[in-house]
């Protein structure tokens, strides 16, 4: 009982960090109604400046603070410089820019702080509170900062004028400009939102995966079921498919086919997903008028 | 004159651009058997280095032929394509190893094992729109090795170490007196193999099968109403785009005469992706365009840095998107058109 609580418990940690990936994936559907493959790439490569300012002396949790705004302005930076122009183009296109963002951030990763694997500190202390032995301080921290996340996310999204607008310019666009909304710039804020939930994922998934520069790969596909599951419209959803996925990875690994095959586990549920029931669980139904 | 200005329509975005398949006239078919004969006397006069080099281009080039049907021409866009290139080398790799097959044999056995995987993988694809598609191919591009490398496979896979071939030897020691080594005879079996492909392709895709796949791309609706049958030739589409592929795959393993799990990383299926945008979306032509691109820019970049292949790779993805949508065929299109069109200018006579 004790090891499958502590697998459910590891489940949480990681589904914690899947979870914020999601989200991140969540909010740049929802504002443009792209996937963002190289959401996991961008993720990767803010923990690495926020290893350079940990090496160069900083504290913990400045470098945290400081990697989280950089990555929102380099979102911002990145959707006005090189999504705007293909915002309505042919999903292939944006896939094709997509792959080639994930193919620049991960090389020039590789290039600057070679492919060597690095450690990464845990800002939380060695040994859990209050006595608790099946979970370790770093798994009860990722947890807390994910909810933390996206406590910050739904009151940013419910109670302030900016989040409106920025709901607005994603529900309504020609509406929205309408009213005197800037869509354009708040889909840039989206992305730039997005890109500092998933630096808290980077960093927070760092010190269990270490740092290397093909280290979200994997997070990436488990992020990538997680939206599905909740339904990649669905900022809740997301968080809850996080979870769901984490555990259920940790117990599927444990107990039925071992850890060699985690990333097929991922690609099972990623197509069982989108074949018996694409709009997730918490997903609303496309219906499309021909 | 009319005529030209009717085609020369800029194309607005990739999926837009038409398919290269018509206006073959007997000029360019002409041109391909020259260049086909001069490939003929290029094991003879190149080293063997780079003649591999060049057998891996022909390889390549039938990859990227077969995931330009399915994405370039059918609009289903697949980022694991590289999954079906690894079936194909593992499917003849065991063949060979195994069973003792013959490898020429292998080849169509590998073709045959891969149309079935990819009709297969198209049938839940079916229900997957544009960007779930990808994301669903790309989870399988990421998979793949690790499936590659279980346990409980590693009786035929060979696990992690993979399998090790042996180079096939020529059937004949010499041709009209010219000295064959297994490198020579490999190319031309190769040449042969790709000649044959591409004569398959072509035939698809000029007619009726290339214009419902186009069809179905542009105007899925619209398609259908026309009496298309879109499940089925989207599904169809998959499986010979696999088979291509995988007939790749299968020719790769025996020019490489080793598989392992780590050559067929999502790397694979990404460069695949490149060399089609590179060489031109539903072109033809521009699968050769690509395979070059993707044989020989990494081993130029390798010098650099380590990293600095796939930094290529990517920036070229990004900037080919924006400013040349149709990749270099398309491009070169554009420009014999101009030409064509000055000329006709030049002499209102003619």
């Amino acid at each position: 009982m004790d090891a499958f609580l502590h697998q459910v418990f590891a489940g949480l940690a990681t589904g914690g960090i899947y979870a914020s990936l999601a989200l991140a994936l969540v909010m740049i559907h929802n504002a443009t109604r792209l996937v963002n493959f190289a959401q996991g790439e961008m993720a990767m490569f803010a923990t690495y400046l926020c290893w350079t300012m940990i090496q160069s002396g900083w504290p913990y949790w400045g470098a945290f603070i400081a990697t989280v705004v950089l990555s929102f302005v380099l979102g911002v930076a990145i959707e006005r410089i090189l999504i705007r122009p293909v915002e309505r183009a042919p999903v292939l296109t944006t896939v094709v820019v997509f792959i080639g963002l994930l193919l620049v951030l991960n090389s020039v990763a590789g290039w600057i702080y070679t492919y060597t694997i690095k450690s990464f500190p845990s800002p939380f202390p060695s040994k859990a509170p209050f006595g608790l032995t099946m979970v370790s301080a770093h798994e009860l921290g990722a947890i807390a900062v994910t909810l933390l996340v996206l406590l910050l996310v739904f009151l940013f999204f419910r109670f302030t004028p900016l989040g409106l607008a920025m709901r607005a310019a994603a529900q309504n666009p020609d509406s929205s400009r309408l009213v005197g909304i800037r869509v354009g710039w708040m889909l840039a804020l989206g992305w730039g939102l997005a890109a500092a939930i998933g630096a808290t994922a980077g960093m927070m998934v760092a010190p269990i995966v270490f740092l290397d520069p093909n280290m979200m790969t994997g997070v990436l596909l488990y992020a990538f079921a997680a939206a599905l599951m909740g339904g990649i419209d669905s900022p809740g959803g997301a968080v809850v498919g996080g979870f769901i996925v984490g555990v259920l990875e940790n117990l599927v690994g444990a107990y039925l086919i071992g850890t060699e095959l985690k990333l097929t586990v991922a690609l099972v549920l990623i197509v069982g997903v989108l074949v018996v029931r694409p709009a997730g669980l918490f997903g609303r139904v496309i219906v499309q008028r021909v | 004159m009319e005529a030209v200005t009717s085609v020369e329509v800029a194309p607005l975005a990739p999926a837009q651009a038409s398919g290269g398949v018509r206006g073959w006239s007997r000029g360019w078919i002409a041109a391909a058997i020259v260049l086909v004969l001069v490939a003929c006397v290029l094991p003879f006069v190149a080293s063997n280095y780079r003649l591999f080099q060049f057998t891996m281009v022909l390889i390549y080039a039938i990859a990227l032929l077969g995931l330009n049907i399915v994405t370039g021409y059918n609009g289903q866009v697949s980022l694991g394509h590289g999954a079906f290139y690894a079936i194909g080398a593992y499917a003849t790799a065991i063949l060979m190893d195994k069973f003792g097959v013959p490898y020429w044999l292998c080849i169509p056995a590998a073709g045959a094992i891969c149309l079935l995987a990819g009709f297969l993988f198209g049938l839940p694809a079916l229900r997957l729109e544009g960007v779930y598609l990808a994301l669903a191919t790309f989870a399988l591009g990421v998979a793949l090795p690790q499936l590659l490398k279980y346990k409980h496979l590693e009786d035929w896979t060979g696990g992690v170490q993979g399998i090790i071939l042996t180079k096939p030897d020529p059937p004949i020691a010499s041709l009209f007196g010219l000295q064959l080594n297994p490198d020579r005879w490999l190319f031309l079996f190769t040449l042969a193999v790709t000649v044959l492909m591409f004569l398959v392709g072509w035939n698809l895709l000029r007619g009726r099968v290339g214009r419902a796949l186009i069809a179905i791309r542009d105007q899925p609706i619209a398609a259908a109403t026309m009496g298309i049958d879109t499940a089925m030739y989207k599904s169809l589409a998959f499986g010979v785009s696999a088979m291509f592929t995988g007939v790749a795959g299968a020719l790769g393993a025996i020019a490489i005469a080793f598989v392992a799990p780590d050559s067929f990383t999502i790397f694979l299926s990404i460069s695949l992706v490149v060399g089609m945008v590179v060489g031109g979306l539903a072109s033809i032509t521009g699968a050769f365009w690509g395979a070059i691109f993707i044989q020989f820019v990494p081993n130029l970049a390798d010098q650099i840095s380590k990293a600095a292949p796939w930094a290529l790779y990517g920036a070229a993805m990004i900037v080919f998107m924006y400013v040349m949508p149709t990749g270099i065929a398309g491009a070169l299109r554009l420009a014999w058109l101009r030409i064509k069109r000055r000329r006709g200018r030049g002499s209102p006579a003619a």
